[in-house]
């Protein structure tokens, strides 16, 4: 935070868990097949069983594959940009331990710093700033040192 | 079951066309493709139309007649025109009728694709937050795919720039001057790694394809080109596909490779038996990836094909003879038809400055698209 006023909202409730010092993204689980998705669904991709309970992902995993957004994507986008302000926004899979690869933001923007196979770690960044000054938050991830959960 | 015959083909070109309606094209692809076959409107028994953009492609009988046959029309994705074809080949195939149209119509606004990702069965935040992008889903998978099977960036360029050269062949093109190799990889870079000139576009046009009873064929034709098999697929669990904000690590094969399979083994051939090639390349890496997904080389077999020329027009399996979606752009309702269009002609031998030489006899066509489905077909002489 820029400082104490500054108000920090998530996207949408119950994507990840916010606030928090070690935010999670919370998936879904089915309770007849174990399939993971993220986010929790009301329904199983796999078996279409209906109980499907909420599951806290990994917080880190490794870059499955990447690209980067180099335009300003048209609505429903609100990041808030214009054209001229847009700058290009990493975007990624993560696989997430052996549970489910999951499409995020990406802190990097740079080809030549991602790496398929990199560490990567859930981060929670601000989207956008509204014009009360309130920062919208998302989930992304970011490259780092160390191992594995 | 009764063989299915194409008989008659039309196509409105596509490109932009102004104030001109998807319908009034709709109905110039309709009269192209009965002049083609001989036939008047009112031989027609049943029709199916496609669009995104137009609700009701019927109202393309205001047009051309309003004769009272039933007139269905379907949206499929990237694959609606592969679905208006299987269904009208499969009104004949069961008996019902002996003689019936295709048509795909479309007229969309430059850029992206957008809509509501809840319609996708994604996240209603997933547009909200910038995932919502097709080029984007395009661009991750070919990257993963430059990585496992040592796929190059010059490949890629070398791809999109034999589809501006086909287009440029292709009186009916929307993108009709060759762009270089080099001004393709220097292009802006929209979603690493396909910059600016290895995406398609979406743009407007229409195609159309009269089908009859193949036993009837010769009334109309002397060259009728039969519908071997009409396939289409929707992703599996596993499969990473176009606007999820997930995909499962136990991989699962894309929905292309089952309806390839599928349409093989209807046919009776096999890929080596091809001799023309149409595939969905929404942008330069989707026609890499489609080129194995269809079984025509093994996976990373492309960086050698394609550096030897082998999917140019006088090479062993050419692709995109008429310059594929990068040149013609994707009105998504008619695309499919434009692909069949391209090998009826080439099957023909009436495919003129691009024809394929060698008298081409087998023709394969494969789309692909959101949110996860395919569709393909093969066609003979």
């Amino acid at each position: 935070m820029t400082d104490g006023s500054t108000q920090q909202v998530p996207f949408a409730p119950d994507v990840f868990t916010w606030p928090a010092d070690e935010p999670e993204l919370i998936g879904g689980r089915c309770t007849a097949c174990a399939a993971v998705t993220f986010p929790q669904q009301a329904s199983c991709a796999r078996c279409g069983s209906v109980d499907v309970e909420a599951h806290p992902l990994p917080r880190r995993g490794t870059l499955w594959t990447f690209t980067t957004q180099g335009f300003l994507p048209k609505e429903p986008y609100a990041g808030g940009e214009t054209q001229e302000t847009f700058q290009p926004y990493g975007v990624g899979l993560v696989q997430l331990g052996d549970e489910v690869r999951v499409e995020g933001r990406l802190t990097v923007a740079d080809p030549e710093v991602l790496q398929i196979g990199m560490l990567m770690e859930l981060t929670v960044v601000p989207f956008r700033t509204d014009p009360d000054g309130t920062e919208v938050m998302t989930f992304a991830f970011a490259p780092v040192d160390g191992e594995e959960d | 079951m009764t063989d299915v015959a194409i008989i008659g083909v039309g196509l409105h070109p596509f490109g932009r066309w102004g104030a001109k309606s998807a319908i009034d094209m709709g109905a110039d692809a309709i009269r192209t493709a009965l002049a083609d076959a001989s036939m008047q409107w009112s031989d027609v028994q049943f029709a199916f139309g496609g669009s995104f953009e137009v609700d009701n492609p019927d109202a393309v009988t205001s047009r051309v007649g309003l004769t009272g046959i039933p007139f269905m029309d379907v949206y499929n994705g990237c694959a609606t025109a592969a679905t208006a074809l299987q269904l009208a080949a499969d009104g004949i195939r069961s008996g019902q009728y002996d003689v019936g149209v295709a048509v795909g119509m479309d007229k969309h606004q430059p850029g992206a694709f957008t809509s509501d990702p809840v319609d996708y069965a994604a996240p209603p935040w997933y547009g909200e937050i910038g995932h919502f992008l097709t080029t984007k889903f395009f661009a991750m998978k070919i990257n993963r795919y430059m990585y496992d099977h040592g796929i190059s960036h010059e490949t890629l360029a070398r791809v999109a720039a034999k589809g501006y050269r086909n287009g440029a062949l292709n009186p009916n093109a929307f993108r009709r001057k060759p762009v270089s190799e080099e001004e393709v990889l220097a292009s802006r870079m929209l979603n690493y790694p396909l910059t600016h000139y290895m995406f398609c576009a979406p743009d407007e046009g229409a195609a159309a394809v009269v089908l009859c009873n193949a036993d009837i064929a010769h009334r109309y034709t002397s060259t009728p080109i039969y519908l071997r098999a009409t396939a289409l697929r929707t992703r599996r669990y596993g499969a990473f596909e176009v606007h999820a904000s997930w995909a499962a690590v136990d991989q699962d094969s894309a929905p292309t490779v089952y309806a390839s399979q599928a349409a093989y083994e209807q046919a009776g051939i096999g890929p080596t038996d091809v001799d023309v090639i149409q595939l969905q390349d929404t942008d330069a890496g989707a026609e890499i990836i489609h080129m194995a997904e269809n079984g025509f080389c093994a996976d990373g077999d492309q960086e050698k094909l394609i550096a030897e020329g082998a999917t140019e027009i006088g090479g062993p399996m050419p692709v995109n003879t008429d310059g594929g979606l990068i040149a013609n752009g994707e009105p998504i309702g008619a695309s499919g038809l434009r692909q069949i269009h391209e090998l009826v002609h080439q099957l023909r031998g009436t495919a003129g400055e691009r024809q394929v030489p060698g008298e081409p006899k087998v023709g394969y066509a494969q789309l692909y698209g959101a949110p996860g489905t395919a569709g393909v077909s093969i066609v003979t002489t």
